[in-house]
This record gives C-alpha cells, sequence and structure tokens, in this order.
C-alpha cells in the first residue's frame, strides 16, 4: 500500500467541521444582509460616506470570508484519512502565489483609495464657514456645551476661575462672556446646518462620540479639537463617552437635540440665556 | 526509514543526576522551565477567565443584584448586591492585563518557547541555562504582583490594559489608580524584565546551536516564528519598560511626561504642566502592536507546524511562510498610529497608518491561502491538537478580515472603542492563539509527560470550544457595529443600545458554556499527568522533527550522546516512493523524488 492513492475519505469529524462553517457562513450571512440589528439610524451628512465605506469593505471581506471559510470546510469534510492512502505531495505554486499577493494588494488599493477619499474629505476640507460652533468641555462624568450667544464670541475661560457653579471657568468679567451659554449635559444644534464641536477636557481623556452622526472624536486634556459635522435629520439623540475615564464613564451620557428648524434652536437658545440671567 | 524513528539512546544523560528541587523546582532544564511556564501561565489564565466571566455576569444582566457573589466580595457590590462600577473596570483592566501578558505572550513564547528550542533545533538546551531559569522566576514574581493588585486596598486599577495617561498617571483621582495602578507597573516592567531575559536567550539558541545540517531555511515553522517574536520583544519591550518608568516618574516624582497643564482634580487647578497624555498612547502602542505579533506569531508557527502533521502533508510554501511571517514582524513597528485614529493625532498620521496597516493584510492573505493549501489534498487525521489546530485558521480568518475595516480609518471613526474591536482583537490575538496553544499542548503533551491526553475528552473540548467561541465572540461584531462602546458597565444606560440587550444575553450565556468546555481541559490535562495513557513510541504522532527523536517524556540532556544530524525539512509528509507516509528530519536517504 505504499504510495496508496485514492479519493479520501469523507469522515463524520471532517463532515460535522464541514456543518459548522457552512452554519457559519450562513448566520454571517443573515446577519449582515438582513441586518436584524443595524447601525443606530444616521443624522448627518459626512455620515453617509463612512457608512458607504464600511459597505465596501464588507462586500470585500464578506467575499474573503464566504470563501475562505467555505473553502476551509470542504477541504476538511473532503479530506480525511483513508487508510495508509497518502496525501498530495505538492508544496509550492509560486505562480498561485503571485497572482493571490497581487490581487490581494490591488484590492487593498482600492480600498485605502475609498477609505482615504472619505477620510481626507471629512479631516482636509477646511472646517465649514456659516458654522456653528459650540465649545464641548469634557470632565468625569459630564458634558458641558458653551454657546457664544448673539454676539458670535466666546467670553473668555480661565481654568483658575472653576468651580462648582462655573464648571468651565468663564471668566463673567469679560464683555463678550455676557450673553454666553453653558449648559451641562445637553447639547441643541439645528438640523442641515454646520456644527463645529471645540472639544477640550478638564481632566482625563474622554470620547465625544455621536452614534448617529457618526461623530468619534478624543476629547484630550491639554489639547483643543475641533470636529465638524452637518446633522441632516432632525429629532432627540444620544452622546456618549467612548473612551475609559474612570469609575462612571458609562454614566457620561449626553443629550443631543437636532432642532428641526434654526429659528426652534434660537428659541431653546433664548430660553437657557433667560435661566443664567434670571438666576 | 523505521530505524531512525527508533532511535532509543538510554544513557542519553551527559549531565548528571539532580536532586528533586533542582531537577523539579529550581531547574536550568528548559524542558522544566517550559512546563513551568506553561503551568503558571494556565493558573493566570483561570484567574484571567473568571474575572472575564464576572464581567459577562453584569454585562448580560446590568440590573440584577448578585448576592451570592456579594456575600463572597463585599467589597466590590454594594449593600443590594449590585456590582461596583469601579469594581467591573478593574476586571475590564486585570482581564486584559492578564490574557495579553500573563497568559498569551508567557504560554506562547515562555511555555512553548522554552520547551521546543532546544528539542527543536538538536541542542542539549539553551544557550543561558541561567538566564533562563532566572526569566521564569522573574515572570513568576510579575504574577504575583499583578494577582495581589486585586487584592489591595482600593482594589485593581479601573483604566483598562492600555492604562491612558492622564488616568493611570494621577494616584490621586480615584482610589483604584493608588496602589493597584502601583503594582500594576510595577509587575509590568518586572514580566519585561522576564521577557527580555528569554527573548536574548532564544535568538542566541536558534542562531547558535542549531545542530548539524539543520539549515535556517530547514527550521520548522515553530522555531522561526520563536525567532521572529523573540526580536520583535527585544525591540518592543524596553519601550513599554521605558514608558512605565516615565509613568511612576509621573506618579511619584511630580514629572510631567504625560500630564498637561490645565488639569482640574477635586475641583482645583493641579501643579503638572507641559506633558502630552498622546506620548503615553504612542509609546505604549510602539510596544502594543508588536506585541500583538507576539503573540500571533508563535500561534501561526505551531498551528502551521501541527496542521501540517495532521494533514500528512507538507506545508504548502514554507518558504512564503517564513517570508510571511518576517513581513508582518517588520510591519508591526509601523502601524501603531492605527490604535490613535481619533485620538487628536494629526489626521494626515492617520493616512499614513490606514496604507501601513492595510499592508500587513497582503502577508497574513499570503499566510491563509497556504494554510488552505495545506490542507487541499491532505488525508486529514482527527486527532484534539489537529482540530485545534484547523480550528486556528477558521478563528484567523475571521478575526483578521474585521482588521481590514478598523485598519481604514474612515471606517474607524465609528467603530473604534466600541465591541467591534472587542470582536476583532479577541477572535484574531487571544481565541485564535488560544486554539493554536491548545493544539500545542494536545500534540506536546506526550513529548513533556510521557503520556497522552484523554483524545475522546479533548475532540469534546474542541467541537464545544469551537462552537463556543463563534457564539460570544462574533455577535459582538454586531452590537460594536450598533455602537456599544467597550469598557461599559452597564449598555441599557444607553437608549440606542437596549434593543441589542438580547444579543448581550447571548453572548453572555455562551461564554458561560464556553468557560465550563474549558474545565474538561484542565481536568484532562491535571489528570492525564498521572493517570494518561501512556506512551510506547519516541514519535507516536509519526511527525518529522528532532523532538520526537527523543524518549517521551525526553530526559535531561535531550539526546544521546550524539547530537541528531539533519538531512532534510521539517515538512517530508507523504513523500512518493516511502513505505511510512512521512520522513524525519534525521532520515539520511535522499528520496528519488524530490529533496529539499
Amino acid at each position: 500500500m505504499a504510495d496508496g492513492k485514492g479519493p479520501g475519505r469523507i469522515t463524520t469529524s471532517g463532515l460535522a467541521f464541514g456543518a459548522l462553517m457552512a452554519i457559519l457562513i450562513v448566520v454571517s450571512l443573515w446577519l449582515f444582509i438582513a441586518k436584524p440589528w443595524w447601525f443606530p439610524t444616521l443624522s448627518s451628512i459626512h455620515g453617509a460616506e463612512i457608512d458607504g465605506v464600511f459597505t465596501a469593505v464588507l462586500i470585500v471581506t464578506g467575499i474573503a470570508f464566504v470563501v475562505t471559510q467555505a473553502m476551509l470546510g470542504y477541504f476538511v469534510a473532503r479530506y480525511g484519512a483513508a487508510g495508509n492512502e497518502k496525501a498530495d505531495y505538492w508544496h509550492d505554486n509560486p505562480k498561485a502565489e503571485f497572482l493571490l499577493l497581487t490581487g490581494t494588494a490591488l484590492i487593498l488599493v482600492v480600498l485605502v483609495f475609498m477609505g482615504q477619499r472619505v477620510w481626507l474629505k471629512y479631516y482636509f476640507s477646511g472646517l465649514p464657514e456659516n458654522a456653528i460652533t459650540v465649545q464641548v468641555t469634557a470632565q468625569q462624568f459630564q458634558w458641558q456645551f458653551h454657546y457664544p450667544g448673539a454676539d458670535g464670541k466666546f467670553g473668555r475661560t480661565d481654568l483658575t476661575l472653576v468651580d462648582s457653579v462655573n464648571q468651565i471657568g468663564l471668566d463673567e468679567k469679560d464683555e463678550a462672556s455676557k450673553d454666553d451659554i453653558v449648559v451641562t449635559g445637553e447639547m441643541h444644534v439645528p438640523v442641515n446646518k454646520p456644527v463645529i464641536v471645540r472639544l477640550r477636557s478638564k481632566d482625563v481623556i474622554h470620547s465625544f462620540f455621536l452614534p448617529n452622526q457618526r461623530v468619534k472624536q478624543d476629547a484630550v486634556p491639554g489639547l483643543a479639537v475641533e470636529v465638524a459635522f452637518t446633522p441632516n435629520v432632525a429629532g432627540n439623540f444620544e452622546l456618549a463617552c467612548a473612551e475609559l475615564c474612570g469609575n462612571n464613564h458609562y454614566k457620561m451620557r449626553g443629550l443631543v437635540t437636532i432642532d428641526a428648524s434654526e429659528e426652534e434652536f434660537n428659541n431653546w437658545l433664548k430660553m437657557k440665556l433667560t435661566e443664567r440671567t434670571g438666576d | 526509514m523505521t530505524d531512525t524513528q527508533g532511535h532509543h539512546h538510554e544513557g542519553e544523560h551527559a549531565h548528571p543526576q539532580l536532586g528533586f528541587l533542582r531537577k523539579y523546582v529550581f531547574s536550568t532544564d528548559h524542558k522544566v522551565i517550559g512546563i513551568q511556564y506553561l503551568v503558571t501561565a494556565m493558573a493566570m489564565a483561570v484567574i484571567g477567565g473568571t474575572l472575564s466571566l464576572l464581567m459577562r455576569l453584569q454585562l448580560g444582566w446590568p440590573h440584577d443584584a448578585f448576592p451570592f457573589l456579594a456575600r463572597l466580595m463585599p467589597k466590590a457590590f454594594d449593600s443590594t448586591g449590585h456590582m461596583d462600577p469601579g469594581f467591573y473596570l478593574s476586571l475590564v483592566t486585570m482581564h486584559g492585563t492578564i490574557m495579553v501578558f500573563f497568559l498569551f505572550t508567557a504560554v506562547l513564547t515562555g511555555g512553548f518557547g522554552n520547551f521546543l528550542i532546544p528539542l527543536q533545533i538538536g541542542a542539549r538546551d539553551m544557550a543561558f541555562p541561567f538566564l533562563n531559569a532566572l526569566s521564569y522566576w522573574v515572570f513568576l514574581v510579575s504574577c504575583i504582583v499583578i494577582f495581589s493588585a486585586l487584592m489591595v486596598q482600593g482594589g485593581a486599577p479601573l483604566g483598562g490594559w492600555t492604562a491612558y495617561a492622564p488616568l493611570s498617571a494621577l494616584p490621586d483621582l480615584d482610589p483604584h489608580q493608588g496602589t493597584g495602578m502601583t503594582l500594576w507597573i510595577t509587575a509590568i516592567a518586572l514580566f519585561t524584565a522576564s521577557g527580555l531575559m528569554g527573548g536574548l536567550n532564544y535568538i542566541t539558541t536558534i542562531l547558535t546551536m542549531r545542530t548539524k545540517g539543520l539549515s535556517m531555511m530547514r527550521l520548522p515553522l515553530t522555531q522561526w516564528s520563536l525567532l521572529i517574536t523573540a526580536v520583535l520583544g527585544l525591540l518592543a519591550f524596553p519601550v513599554l519598560l521605558a514608558a512605565a518608568i516615565l509613568l511612576v516618574f509621573d506618579r511619584v516624582g511630580g514629572t510631567s511626561f504625560f500630564i498637561p497643564g490645565g488639569i482640574i482634580m477635586g475641583g482645583k487647578l493641579i501643579e503638572h504642566t507641559g506633558g502630552h497624555p498622546l506620548l503615553w498612547q504612542h509609546l505604549f502602542w510602539f510596544f502594543g502592536h508588536p506585541e500583538v505579533y507576539i503573540v500571533i506569531l508563535p500561534a501561526m508557527g505551531i498551528a502551521s507546524d501541527i496542521l501540517s502533521t495532521f494533514c500528512r502533508k507538507p506545508i504548502f510554501s514554507y518558504k512564503m511562510m517564513v517570508y510571511a511571517m518576517a513581513a508582518i514582524s517588520g510591519l508591526s513597528f509601523i502601524v501603531w498610529g492605527h490604535h490613535m485614529f481619533v485620538s487628536g493625532m494629526s489626521p494626515f498620521l492617520g493616512s499614513v497608518f490606514t496604507i501601513t496597516t492595510l499592508l500587513i493584510a497582503v502577508p497574513s492573505a499570503v499566510k491563509t491561502f497556504n494554510w488552505l493549501g495545506t490542507v487541499w489534498g491532505a488525508r486529514i487525521q482527527f486527532t484534539s491538537a489537529g482540530l485545534f489546530s484547523i480550528g486556528f485558521v477558521s478563528l484567523f480568518v475571521s478575526g483578521g478580515l474585521s482588521g481590514i475595516f478598523l485598519g481604514t480609518s474612515a471606517a474607524d471613526i465609528q467603530l473604534q472603542d466600541t465591541y467591534f474591536v472587542v470582536a476583532h482583537f479577541h477572535l484574531v490575538m487571544a481565541i485564535a492563539p488560544l486554539f493554536a496553544a491548545y493544539a500545542g499542548l494536545y500534540y506536546w503533551f506526550p513529548k513533556m509527560f510521557g503520556r497522552f491526553m484523554n483524545e475522546t475528552i479533548g475532540k469534546v473540548h474542541f467541537w464545544a470550544s469551537f462552537v463556543g467561541v463563534y457564539c460570544v465572540f462574533f455577535p459582538m461584531h454586531i452590537l460594536g457595529i450598533g455602537g456599544q462602546m467597550r469598557r461599559i458597565y452597564d449598555p441599557l444606560n444607553y437608549l440606542f443600545l437596549q434593543p441589542q440587550q438580547v444579543l448581550n444575553v447571548f453572548v453572555s450565556i455562551s461564554a458561560f458554556f464556553l468557560g465550563a468546555a474549558q474545565i474538561l481541559f484542565l481536568g484532562n490535562f491535571f489528570i492525564s499527568i498521572w493517570a494518561g495513557k501512556r506512551v510506547t513510541e519516541n514519535n507516536p504522532w509519526k511527525a518529522t522533527t528532532l523532538e520526537w527523536e527523543t524518549p517521551c517524556p525526553t530526559g535531561h540532556g535531550n539526546f544521546g550522546p550524539e547530537l541528531p544530524v539533519v538531512h532534510r525539512w521539517a515538512f517530508d509528509y507523504s513523500p512518493p516512493g516511502t513505505k511510512e507516509d512521512f520522513l524525519p528530519q534525521t532520515a539520511p536517504a535522499v528520496p528519488a523524488a524530490r529533496q529539499h
């Protein structure tokens, strides 16, 4: 039986493995095509492009996933040991390797370009002009939102002025701070208008995560990072902290309202200003 | 060729007989040290695994009280039996730290590295046996120190295994960040020192002590992977050590390497000024990404060798496998920024790191292709070790592909710090290596202890684990797409996460099932040491590499009076023209059909 040739044997273990691969493929396809659970509803313009990049990568990796797992499952089911039959003795195929190498590299180059187009547009197309700027200050375990008010100028802030009431250290003596509005835990912006978030942290690293708007940016103490987005669906959304920041990290939730009109937004600002000056 | 496997050298001890303590405890024998590493790491795995089950309990049922556990661990739960959020985060931190360093790095390089290097290269021991023993004892001390962090006043640190500054740099920020964090840093520093001693030893041994005929391109892939890993370790660990020392200075010395000005603590501006939190992240990930490959490369090597053995077929494209590992390790030093796409680092760097990161997919695809090429046309023997090595391939593919999403900076904006990341790295750098380690344990157990592990229990262990890991980690992708953040004590606190809580429950139940299945392994392992079926031959799996020329268990000094001489590569399975379906590396005759 030396050099026994034969078809190999379909074994129970091999079949079981093949069946598991089949189940894995079917369940994955269901999860990623039927989407019984999926991204939080989209509510920003650039978010559609981010989702588009995700979908492109999903298609490429999905095909690779199905093909590889199916091949593995098939081979394992098909090529069980059979008596003293020998396996095939080949262990090289430079042409196939070269094709695979080039093929993978090409596909990845395409993915890099698709992804970078969105990335560069998001970060390097310059901050939008007619935008609303909100200064967001993160601290354990809450968010402060600072609006410049009618004059469009942010009042001076000074960390030595921070106390339990004046959490961001707004200098009340500064002329520009008179009409400033500082709100804790709740942000409003109007729909279809660009927003610039100027992000700071007072203590540790936090991360400003708007799941519906596809925005995530770490708030790093010592840095002021700006991130822009344009919400395009009005409604109530959530803001989460996505960077571990201490024991109550999970409680660092904020509310984000995308107002249906600029008028509604201005009314909210007015209401908040009255609350402040009325104090 | 039967004479080559039967090679039994009775008087193989050129080395003197030693007393019990020198032989089994303070031994300088690489095999004893390897087993010491394995068993110590297994103990750490039990601790790390238990911590993860406590996490899953909380995530599955975040609002439930656990009065029984509260009685066991009164400080970790409040009076109503609910878990303390700080305790939850210390579970997160300790689970990650223990698994990455004290389980995977220790098992794969410390355990298998020590046990296998001299055996597979035909040497009697490591180049520096004392240094080797010292590396183990320093490792053991680091295990005790990290474990003690769970016991101290204030509790274990809560900043995650990445210990981002300034949370890690300010001891007064939280009771957990006091003594617990100090112990964490100490343990990490000791661990890196131990790793450096090991790495130096591995490189020297593999480069200088290979037996006659064993050229580099005839090394088993396990040896290549261990060599490359050791180089990675020597380059990466010092960076972590330096970062840890700077962190200590910030904590106790009043320096500000990682602490910027303008931090308010307890309502007051603190005095630190001038540091940068991102410096820690750069240093940590400059180490941290190669660390991922320090774990995965040996797993790739071990799984490749075992896969080939039980496929009874040569590994497909050996050379490309070696080059791919070398390429992966080189690239691993220039991709660290993909952990920092939304950290506040310049977005220009984001573009650079996207390109370097996706480059790594090319050698990874080569490896996957080669494993498939190995299984194609094989004659698979479904042993426990063989099954685990096949499982490794499937898991590596599943975990590797999700890396392409995360490496694409634009897609990562949404996915960063969500469960999608958790799913990705668990599959690719925890579960796939775990499967390779299991394959290795079932495979080399006879060589270690002269007995087999029980194959039936081994197979049940495989099937339960394979189904279990997919049920635990696959749904995490979906949780992450849904936006669930990592390191969150209570996902139900967010409305947008509530509809997918059913997945958390499913994952938790699967995790308990998976955890229970590992008891099968532990029982099998420890009982088989004393009660397993005896091995009556040197080479029970009919494998080609040099360790199978020695008796089971291998004695002190490994080989007989003469060291083996190597005549061929490590993958001559099913060569044409031979009676048996393999040719050991020592087989002198050159078969007509092909020589290597």
